[in-house]
């Protein structure tokens, strides 16, 4: 694992937290995936197994009052930030506990008292948003940071260029967070980009920036935490393009015919949840039972996610069409 | 934000009328939004200066500086996803796009994020943002700066559409709809701009949810909106030689439809027509007659007809550009088939 100035912060706690987030996130969304084929939960549901490093880097060094804006493949964002499980769960099921009322699913998980506005569906949609937020913050002079995650597709929208560009100019505090999987569904960087080194194009904006192992939970914490304190410190924006790989499809759509199997295996054992685990417990900093007791914890908590979703109900068709604009009285907290 | 019912009033100023444009009264509009509540700003491209491409905010970034007054980059997309997240964050951003062809840049933006956010989150997060935009033809601009598309945004829940189409709109129409929990956008027609007239010096904000009804007649009902409405009425007055009797109803909103006015109105008439500078098919014209159709069939004594822009880009030529968009003797010469004359 990379060695940083920031290894101090690694202490037992820290480096079990670490861990813990990310088992969470691929415990959880090994559970979606098979209550997917259940016919549980519906729609498109994007897994981010193998990426799982970069939600709990990032997200772990924002504070309660800095924003989070995603992507369609959000549940370890919106899990890191702290979206309850049952609440993301029965969103996927399209109850009205969910997290927004069921209304959403999987793609559009939101939650305002977290201040994490959202999974977007629309490629690159989210950037502008947070573009939006961060000028917010600028024009209040408030030193929030605002955290944009989106993929390598994103790149090639015209709302990456509109977006980074605007936020050099007028030095807004935005933390963008590219999760480069090498893939925009089935299409590979290289066939979509003539520059396919995605953290030089931030530099043409004069944003400062860094390339690195997205799957190394360590140097995603290092270098989140090296951005986001330059952020909060210059108002300005900062870019970390996270190398990575997804594991499983695309989507449960996905029959994968434009990678071989010998590909992804070749990134399997890189992925962050066994090459940290082995890292902690070769130097003497976890034990198995740690790891025991952290598989337990989850699946617990994982348990009680199903159940409270199942236990879940349906929001009554006469409240379909509440909430199209606002009603006096339920006005959100903005 | 709750809608106060004293929001409304008129901020205290003198009384007596004064000479204005409809230009002039959006700027007031804007400046007096930036006097009363700091949270406003304004963006867009060459909003500041360059003094707005129709003019529209010259010598605001004098007044209020170039934070407030904020010139964007060609980025329609970004500034007004921008425009978005700003007021999800609490501010309360104008966003002006160039002309409603432009927009379509941003089209993304306003459908799929702002019109979508409060329904797909539950509630949980509002976009109260302004878009302000230019529309419509007449200056000889041709088939990119010239359409109405209003009536396409009038077609997304989540969106308020607003077309004022008199001084007292242009002025009162801009605070109430930044008072709104929800986007809104205005269109400001291009022939209006230059249009001048007297306006109360206490001028102020307005309601933006009725139809008005600005002639009252008898014998039909003529429904229009924008920059339509004055052909409109100089139809109706022109049918007076013709004994025909018009009621004009000024839509002020495209969405939502006052639908209360227009039938109230066309029941008693009992016959309509249309004014819409948008394209026929699929038109808000044709939205409205399936309206009309759908709650007053059977108190029609004629069927509803309609004026609307020809079905071809719209020309640069003069002769051409005119004979493209409603006027005021298409109009004249559709009521009188409406009765059967010629
Ligand atoms: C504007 C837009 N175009 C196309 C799609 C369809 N689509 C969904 S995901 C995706 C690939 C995006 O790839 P990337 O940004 O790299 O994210 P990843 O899925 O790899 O996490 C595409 C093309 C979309 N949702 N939005
Ligand atoms: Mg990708």
């Amino acid at each position: 694992m990379t060695e940083t100035k920031d290894k101090p912060h690694l202490t037992r706690a820290h480096a079990l937290d670490l861990l813990g987030q990310m088992v969470r996130i691929r415990r959880f969304e090994d559970k979606c995936a098979e209550l997917y084929t259940q016919e549980k939960i519906r729609g498109f549901l994007h897994l981010y197994d193998g990426e799982e490093a970069i939600a709990v880097g990032v997200i772990s060094v924002l504070e309660e009052r800095d924003r989070v804006v995603s992507t369609y493949r959000e549940h370890g964002h919106a899990l890191v930030r702290g979206v309850p499980m049952g609440a993301a769960l029965a969103e996927m099921y399209g109850k009205q506990e969910g997290c927004c009322l069921g209304r959403g699913g999987s793609m559009h998980l939101f939650d305002s008292a977290r201040n994490f506005y959202g999974g977007n569906a629309i490629v690159g949609g989210g950037l502008p948003l947070a573009v939006g937020l961060g000028l917010a913050d600028h024009m209040r002079r408030e030193s929030n940071v605002t955290a944009c995650f989106f993929g390598d597709g994103a790149v090639a929208e015209g709302e990456f260029h509109e977006s980074l560009n605007l936020a050099a100019l007028w030095s807004l505090p935005i933390l963008f967070v590219c999760e480069n999987n090498l893939y925009a569904m089935g299409t590979a960087l290289a066939l979509t980009e003539s520059e396919t080194d995605i953290q030089r194009k931030s530099t043409c904006y004069r944003i400062q920036s860094e390339a690195l192992d997205g799957m190394d939970v360590v140097a995603v914490e290092a270098a989140a935490r090296r951005a986001v304190r330059a952020v909060r410190e210059t108002g300005k924006p900062y870019f970390l393009e996270c190398r990575t790989y997804r594991l499983r499809a695309h989507s449960m759509f996905d029959a994968q015919l434009y990678r071989d199997k010998a590909e992804v295996e070749s990134w399997r054992h890189r992925e962050p949840i066994l090459r940290f685990s082995e890292w902690l417990q070769s130097n003497n900093i976890v034990h198995p039972e740690d790891i025991a007791r952290i598989e337990s914890a989850v699946a617990a908590e994982i348990e009680q996610a199903v159940a409270f979703a199942e236990a879940g109900q349906w929001e009554p068709v006469e409240n379909l069409k509440r909430f199209v604009c606002a009603e006096v009285g339920h006005e959100p907290g903005t | 934000m709750n809608l106060a019912p004293d929001a409304l009033k008129a901020p205290a100023g003198g009384g007596g009328l004064i000479e204005t444009t409809y230009r002039e009264a959006v700027r007031e509009a804007i400046r007096e939004a930036m006097l009363r509540d700091e949270r406003v700003f304004m963006m867009g491209e060459d909003v500041g200066r360059y003094g707005g491409c129709y003019a529209v905010s010259k010598g605001l970034l004098a007044e209020f500086g170039p934070d407030r007054i904020r010139d964007t980059p060609l980025s329609e997309s970004g500034f007004t996803g921008a425009g978005i997240g700003a007021a999800m964050a609490g501010l309360r951003p104008i966003v002006e796009l160039m002309t409603v062809n432009f927009s379509l840049l941003a089209l993304d933006q306003i459908l799929n994020t702002a019109a979508t956010i409060r329904h797909m989150s539950g509630n949980q997060f509002g976009v109260p943002l302004v878009i302000r935009m230019a529309t419509g033809a007449g200056r000889q601009l041709a088939a990119q700066h010239s359409h109405s598309l209003e009536g396409w945004y009038a077609h997304i829940p989540g969106i308020k559409v607003l077309a004022p189409a008199t001084l007292e709109d242009a002025r009162g129409m801009l605070w109430t709809a930044l008072l709104d929990p929800d986007p809104v956008l205005i269109f400001e027609n291009v022939m209006l701009y230059n249009m001048t007239g007297q306006l109360s010096a206490a001028a102020g904000a307005v309601d933006i949810d009725k139809a008005a009804v600005r002639r009252a007649g008898e014998d039909i009902t003529l429904i229009t909106y924008g920059g339509s409405l004055w052909k409109t009425l100089a139809a109706a007055t022109a049918l007076e030689s013709e004994n025909i009797r018009a009621e004009v109803i000024d839509l002020r909103s495209l969405r939502p439809l006052d639908d209360d006015t227009i039938l109230r109105s066309v029941r008693k008439t009992r016959r309509a027509l249309i004014v819409d500078e948008g394209w026929r098919s699929g038109s808000l014209a044709a939205e409205i007659c399936a309206r009309i159709v759908e709650g007053a069939f059977f108190e029609l004594d004629a069927p509803v007809r309609r004026v609307c822009s020809e079905e071809v880009p719209i020309p640069y030529a003069r002769h051409l550009e005119e004979a493209a968009i409603p006027q005021t003797s298409k109009i004249v010469a559709a009521v009188k088939t409406v009765f059967g004359r010629s």
